[in-house]
């Protein structure tokens, strides 16, 4: 069955072969064969036996079919045939041909000699033989460039067809012909497809880029227009692609992204995956040129303390308490919302099936999130390893060089990373490093154990690579340091030379570093070199006992005694070091060793091997005085016994990741053609606003109407109305997402895609036959959605606002805030706001109050609002309101509810339901209103700042913003931010503030110190150091607007 | 976008400055090799000029250094170009890139074609291949542009060019009709480019396999040192129309770690725990989960085992035992145990006590065919080994795989709670299967 493609062909040249002796003459006379002459009736002829073998398969006489046909190959084919089938009027006869020749070229088989008779069918009308025939143009047409230039006016032709798919492809194929002299009409195509209505061509355009600037590069400054065009483009389909034709035909204009950057960011989710991973690719370099290193603070830190972090719980506590010390000696770091909008848009893509997007997502936060967020890529980069060896490969490649950064990472994964022994060696020993990289004082004893059962493994190559392993880790771990030691030189005894050599090795090493501990297991391994037989391994012991011949004075004499008697029959390498430690012996102990050293001299002066002769008499040379030797001989004893570095045993890994994870240079440890260099991070934050989007379109999306009218271009699950304006930041995530999610739902169930499509058909064509018409009637639409516009865009922009206060907690003047909880348009008509009221919530004193306004917009009444289901981490409580029977038209009602936040910032999610809808929505309280006015007086607040200090206090200089004259906009500024008093206070630089967190009633103490100049400085003491921490960071930005 | 300046900040342009500027780099993937066991390339396909077939030399130098065919390492450079290749079926699939590329983006996506492949004929074999080049050429025609993925979503590709059928072949040997679908791709425009427009079907069903893998180590006293569970839903949906499905899980707590079909809402799932979607045409793989907390984890066979040498014998002894543990009163049935003996064994004569075994004394690897475990009689395999004359006994202990399967059981205890179709108006047939299997399931000894 296997050769059954090739048959077809093969069994025209063989018949050919065998009928060529009585059809020779004929041929001859008629080598251009007319399809009414006699060949076509030979070739009628031999049709019915080819599908023979097309239908059967494999027919007896397969083998000697293969025998003939290796002899006809010799011979250059000429394929008279095929060009009679393609000159024939039948699309079948054409068909067949065309398979064949695709065969032909699959099998790598030259096939250009058809070129002629191929070409004349690319304007067949079966789309089979038009496809194939595409397939073979391709293909050839750099070989036969003056031929191919026939085919190009039917391309041309199908770039003005009415239907969006042939444009498409003709421009595909155009694209695809690599002829340089048609490269203007590729521009042209490639610049007419760019602004074509239909998507899909746009996209082709965008595929096209690439294609061209390869052949000519001198097309670039056109191209990159082009690419800035597309650029702009708002739909997904478009969006991968571009971004793949912006990386290789323009890296390094990253200004073009710039007000592309939140739409990107938005659209992410439903760009087909091989586009999500170009585009994370491309925007973690973008971020790297754009935003502060999130890690600033820590950077100082990291260098010393990377040994500290052990255990990840301990790692996030570590850092908080790294934080208070060091926001104190730099600038507080605020991170970009943008940035923060990239980190959050990709996170749920780390739930990708594609492998290759979760890996893309992985480095993006490898590169550019806080340490503290970094940990989440951990458990979707383990779920990979579950994949494919060659994924899994990659995966453990990159997990090796993240383990050294960030060890705690992957520390509660340690188990995932034990090894099979049905695992490919280079997978074994990728989990080896891993797992060395991943040792410290407290799992060593584990990892160990685990170590102790791969050294009884089959698979040498892998046992060798574990006692490396194990050398590493004691190495490192200076307390497991004698217990490898130990369990080393058992290995010692070990029947596998490899084993046994690889210990002697690594042991050798390890003594390396502190030898004088260690006179008893030199010792001891003088006493092995009887035993053992490996040459490297005796090599070895033998270098050591020379090295260190002071330590173990008695013994290295007697076993150069030995050596010499067995001399003459060691491996070369042992006698080389037989050599050395005579000679080392001589410098150190000639009384001892002198004949010895003479003796082993002698006979090495007499060996076979030339090396090991020149060794001798150069030693001999240097170490015995005589009256000729040089001046060098003074100094044989600095030259042999020099103190030598030991070696450090480090991973293969370190520094790797200066490289973009992920990457082909990274994983080959070399720059790879074409990398793009990962920047450094800015010293200080490029101008955000280049990300502003002029004119924000909310025309777009906002209203029902609009979209209907725009469904072409909406995409699945993003939300496109947070495409421009900051956005929220993290902290407000479920906020607009549940919302819309359930809105999208609803659209798709409800009104159906089928509809869709053919709306999107109509436009299509609506569009290319009478523009004109079409913009008058946007024109209309648009001046009749003028006023309608109007409201949406205030209220967008007002949500907006609200967001980023919410985010971000600026404290606009005293009064309290209104958060929103529904949006109208989201909520069909239902707006729900919320505030803190700050008032005590009577029924249960630690609970929060949240006030809760509806709205009802409809124009009919909404019944039994109530709250279902809520989803509380653990230890919230949530206390409802009363459900409101019935709201009317119009009208609004004010609520109160009650939320045991436990002192925590974690958002309280739930539902609102009506009679006919349920909403998700979710509430995050500000750090500052988890806690209620506590009234101290000054003596009090000293007593008791005095008790919480060290840990409890954070300490933070600033510089007060311009507004922040007196102490009266201090006082409101903080108020603002923070539910909390002012504390009594003599001086008059002072201002103190008190408090005690809701739930559990720790005092939270506030002190704002100010200096000449604008400078401050705010002093946070409380118990609880996240609240602290949290708070500290949201009262200096209060102040410093 | 008109043409006005942008302010580059000077932060870039000093970014810019250190950048060495390359001219044409073409990216991502090249061209293809197809390589069989015995090392022929039997097909090959260039998306831009050509590269010559020498270039897999470099291929077959890491073929032969590599001492198993898994052992070639997936990514190989070469003077002017890097050779990505993947494994499956025994049949290499080698990339050739010329320039830098996410070695994942080859990788994933060769198994992509690999998988389509398999879709579209069933197996993936040379000979499959070579009896369907034609159509094979068609799909990574239209898989890669320039070599930069295209369609790469089954549903689509089925559209533009049909799977070849019997029927169909030879349908198409008479009349002289194609493969390649009249229609032009128009999934490619929709907003769920995974599904095909147009589905009809007489039956509407939906299926949905839970099936779960349990990877394992177990020490030598029998305690376990890691388990995990590895679980997919695999859905095989025929239904009409633009059904909306939602489904929704008894205990969603369980899936703390799960990767998507990008049919999957994901805010839904986030907010809710709902899968919510609408589904591919066909078979797919909706959703594929992680269970890594090892007291979720039950252990549903455990193994008594002797494997010992003695020093100066030429015999060593061999007794395993097999019993059910933590099944949840389920059968533990298609019971495979396989070991790879040490070197140094000649032969092993064994006695089962139900099912077959076999010993190859070449590759040392013995497999005993258990099949379903009867709690009341346990299954074992006793008897000795005969080891080289004068060898002395093996270091290594050799490790013991096993594989199994219970049926209507997922052992993570996931549940399905209900099934819910919106968007068209019939009534569709459900259906859920559960399944264990054990995965790399070792036991060391």
């Amino acid at each position: 069955m296997q050769k059954l493609l090739q048959l077809p062909v093969n069994a025209v040249n063989i018949v050919k072969g065998v009928q060529g002796v009585t059809q020779g003459q004929e041929e001859a006379l008629s080598p251009v064969l007319t399809p009414d002459s006699g060949p076509q009736n030979w070739y009628s002829a031999v049709q019915p036996e080819e599908l023979r073998h097309l239908r059967s398969g494999g027919t007896e006489d397969r083998s000697a079919l293969e025998e003939g046909l290796n002899s006809v190959q010799t011979q250059p084919l000429r394929h008279d045939d095929l060009k009679e089938m393609l000159d024939s009027n039948k699309d079948s006869l054409k068909l067949e041909a065309m398979k064949r020749i695709v065969a032909m070229i699959a099998r790598g088989k030259n096939a250009s000699d058809l070129f002629p008779a191929v070409v004349k069918n690319v304007a067949c009308k079966n789309i089979e033989v038009k496809k194939l025939v595409y397939v073979y143009l391709v293909r050839y047409a750099e070989e036969q460039q003056d031929l191919a230039l026939l085919s190009i006016s039917t391309f041309q032709r199908g770039l003005k067809d009415p239907n969006q798919l042939i444009r498409a492809s003709a421009l595909r194929v155009l694209s695809s012909i690599r002829v340089t002299i048609i490269v203007p009409i590729m521009m042209l195509a490639i610049k007419e497809a760019a602004s074509d209505m239909s998507p899909y061509v746009r996209k082709t355009a965008a595929h096209a880029i690439p294609k061209l600037h390869s052949l000519d590069p001198e097309q670039k400054d056109q191209l990159i227009e082009v690419i800035e065009k597309l650029l702009a483009d708002k739909t997904t389909l478009v969006a991968g692609s571009v971004v793949m034709a912006f990386e290789e035909v323009c890296p390094d204009r990253i200004d073009l992204i710039h007000k592309n950057y939140r739409k990107l960011c938005n659209l992410l989710i439903d760009v087909e995956e091989w586009g999500q991973v170009v585009i994370i690719n491309m925007l973690t370099r973008y971020a790297r040129t754009q935003f502060l290193n999130p890690n600033i603070n820590e950077s100082l830190l990291e260098e010393n303390s990377e040994k500290a972090f052990y255990a990840s719980d301990d790692e996030e506590e570590e850092d908080k308490k790294a934080e208070p010390a060091t926001l104190a000696k730099r600038k507080p770091y605020v991170m970009d919302p943008d940035h923060r909008l990239l980190l959050r848009n990709t996170k749920p893509l780390l739930q990708s099936r594609n492998a290759a997007v979760v890996m893309a997502v992985a480095q993006l936060y490898f590169h550019l999130a806080p340490k503290a967020e970094v940990g989440i890529i951990a458990k979707a980069l383990v779920r990979l390893m579950r994949s494919h060896s060659e994924v899994q490969y990659v995966v453990l490649q990159n997990v090796a060089t993240m383990s050294i950064k960030r060890r705690g990472m992957f520390e509660p994964y340690l188990k995932s990373f034990y090894i099979r022994s049905t695992d490919p060696t280079q997978i074994k020993v990728l989990k080896l490093e891993v797992l060395t990289n991943l040792a410290n004082e407290t799992n060593i004893s584990t990892i160990l154990r685990e170590f102790q059962t791969y050294i009884k493994s089959m698979d040498k190559d892998f046992v060798a690579a574990s006692i490396q392993a194990i050398g590493r880790c004691a190495t490192n771990i200076g307390e497991v340091r004698d217990t490898c030691l130990n369990g080393l030189v058992q290995l010692l005894s070990n029947r596998d030379e490899l084993v046994v050599a690889e210990s002697v090795v690594v042991i050798k090493k390890l003594l390396q570093m502190q030898p004088e501990q260690h006179s008893d297991i030199i010792k001891h391994m003088a006493k092995l070199i009887d035993n053992i037989q490996v040459p490297m391994a005796r090599a070895s012991i033998l270098w050591l006992i020379g090295e260190y011949c002071e330590h173990v004075p008695k013994i290295a004499p007697d076993v150069l005694r030995k050596m010499a008697k067995s001399f003459t029959n060691e491996e070369d390498i042992v006698k080389l070091q037989i050599i050395n430690l005579a000679a080392k012996l001589y410098l150190t102990n000639s009384k001892q060793s002198k004949l010895l050293t003479q003796y082993v001299l002698n006979l090495a002066k007499y060996d076979q091997n030339y090396d090991i002769r020149d060794r001798a008499r150069f030693i001999r040379q240097l170490i015995v005085p005589t009256d000729k030797s040089g001046a060098l001989s003074k100094y044989a004893k600095k030259l042999f016994l020099a103190l030598k570095p030991a070696p450090v045993l480090e991973s293969p890994f370190k520094d790797r990741d200066h490289f973009q994870l992920g990457s082909l240079s990274h994983l080959l440890n070399a720059k790879a053609a074409g990398y793009q260099e990962l920047p450094n991070w800015p010293e200080s934050a490029p101008d955000p606003s280049v990300r502003n989007v002029e004119i924000p379109d909310w025309s777009k999306c906002s209203s029902r109407k609009d979209r209907k009218e725009k469904k072409v271009e909406k995409p699945f699950y993003s939300d496109s109305e947070g495409e421009s304006g900051p956005t929220e930041s993290a902290d407000s995530e479920s906020d607009s997402g549940s919302g819309s999610a359930s809105a999208s739902g609803s659209d798709e169930s409800g009104s159906g895609s089928e509809s869709e499509e053919s709306g999107e058909e109509t436009e299509s064509d609506e569009e290319e036959e009478d523009e004109e018409e079409e913009k008058k009637k946007r024109k209309k639409l648009d001046k009749t959605k003028a006023k309608k516009q109007c409201i949406i865009n205030f209220d967008q922009f007002d949500m907006n606002k609200i967001t980023s206060v919410f985010s971000q907690t600026l404290a606009p003047s005293g009064s309290i805030k209104m958060y929103e909880l529904l949006h109208r348009i989201k909520g069909e008509g239902l707006a729900v706001e919320y505030c803190f009221s700050r008032q005590p919530f009577s029924p249960e004193p630690n609970m929060v109050a949240v006030q809760i306004q509806f709205t009802n917009n409809t124009n009919s009444e909404t019944k039994n609002l109530h709250i279902e289901d809520p989803r509380l981490q653990s230890g919230m409580r949530i206390r409802e309101f009363a459900e409101i029977d019935v709201l009317a038209a119009g009208e609004s009602v004010t609520v109160v509810m009650g939320i045991d936040f436990c002192d925590s910032t974690q958002a309280a999610n739930f539902q609102l339901c009506t009679h006919t809808r349920k909403f998700f929505v979710s509430i995050q309280p500000p750090v500052g209103e988890l806690m209620t006015p506590a009234f101290l007086t000054e003596n009090d607040f000293k007593k008791e700042q005095g008790k919480l200090m060290g840990m409890n206090e954070i300490l933070e200089k600033l510089t007060l913003g311009e507004k922040c004259v007196n102490e009266h906009v201090i006082v409101e500024r903080v108020t603002a931010t923070a539910n909390l008093s002012r504390v009594p206070c003599g001086s008059d630089k002072e201002c103190r503030f008190a408090g005690k967190t809701v739930s559990s009633g720790c005092l939270v103490l506030v002190t704002v110190t100010t200096k000449e100049g604008g400078g401050a400085q705010l002093t946070v003491n409380c118990e609880k150091m996240l609240i602290g921490t949290m708070l500290v960071k949201d009262i200096l930005q209060a102040l410093s607007q | 976008m008109p043409n006005h300046p942008v302010p580059v900040p000077s932060s870039v342009l000093a970014a810019l400055k250190n950048k060495t500027i390359h001219l044409s780099a073409a990216k991502m993937i090249h061209s293809l090799f197809l390589v069989n066991a015995s090392g022929d390339i039997f097909l090959e396909k260039h998306w831009k000029s050509v590269v010559s077939r020498s270039v897999c030399d470099y291929f077959f130098e890491a073929l032969e250094r590599a001492t198993e065919p898994e052992n070639v390492p997936p990514v190989i450079p070469t003077p002017h170009h890097y050779l990505i290749n993947v494994l499956r079926h025994r049949i290499y699939f080698v990339a050739v890139i010329q320039s830098e590329v996410p070695p994942l983006f080859v990788i994933e996506f060769l198994h992509r074609v690999v998988d389509t492949f398999q879709d579209y004929f069933g197996v993936c074999t040379e000979a499959a291949i070579k009896d369907n080049v034609v159509v094979v050429y068609e799909l990574l025609e239209e898989m890669l542009d320039n070599g930069f993925p295209l369609a790469t979503e089954s549903n689509i590709l089925k559209e533009l060019i049909k799977p070849p059928t019997i029927l169909r072949t030879v349908v198409n040997t008479i009349t002289g009709s194609t493969n390649v679908g009249e229609q032009l791709p128009t999934g490619q425009l929709s907003v769920v480019p995974w599904r095909r427009t147009g589905v009809k079907y007489t039956n509407n069903e939906a299926y949905f396999d839970v099936i779960e893998e349990i990877d394992a180590i177990i020490d030598k006293s029998g305690s376990t040192i890691t388990a995990e569970i590895q679980g997919v839903i695999d859905a095989c949906v025929k239904l009409t129309g633009m059904p909306d499905l939602t489904l929704s899980f008894m205990n969603p707590r369980l899936l703390d770690d799960v990767s998507f079909h990008p049919c999957v809402r994901f805010k839904r799932w986030e907010a809710e725990r709902i899968l919510s979607f609408i589904p591919p045409d066909g078979n797919f793989r909706l959703l594929s989960y992680h269970v890594s907390s090892q007291n979720l984890v039950a252990i549903p066979v455990y193994v008594k085992h002797n494997i010992s040498f003695r020093e100066g014998s030429s015999q060593g002894r061999f007794e395993l035992t097999l019993g059910p543990k933590q099944t949840m009163g389920k059968a533990v049935e298609s019971v495979l145990v396989s070991s790879q003996l040490p070197r140094g064994v000649l032969n092993a004569n064994l006695n089962p006590s139900q099912g077959t075994y076999t010993f190859d004394p070449v590759t040392k690897l013995l497999s005993w065919d258990v099949g379903k475990i009867n709690p009341q009689k346990l299954p074992s395999l006793k008897g000795s080994m005969s080891l080289q004359a004068g060898a002395s006994k093996p270091d290594e202990n050799p490790t013991i795989n096993i594989q199994f399967k219970i049926q209507q059981l997922a052992i993570s205890g996931l549940k399905v709670n209900r099934l819910d179709m919106y968007g068209e108006k019939y009534k569709p047939f459900k259906g859920i299967k559960y399944m264990t299997k054990a995965g790399k399931f070792q036991v060391r000894t």
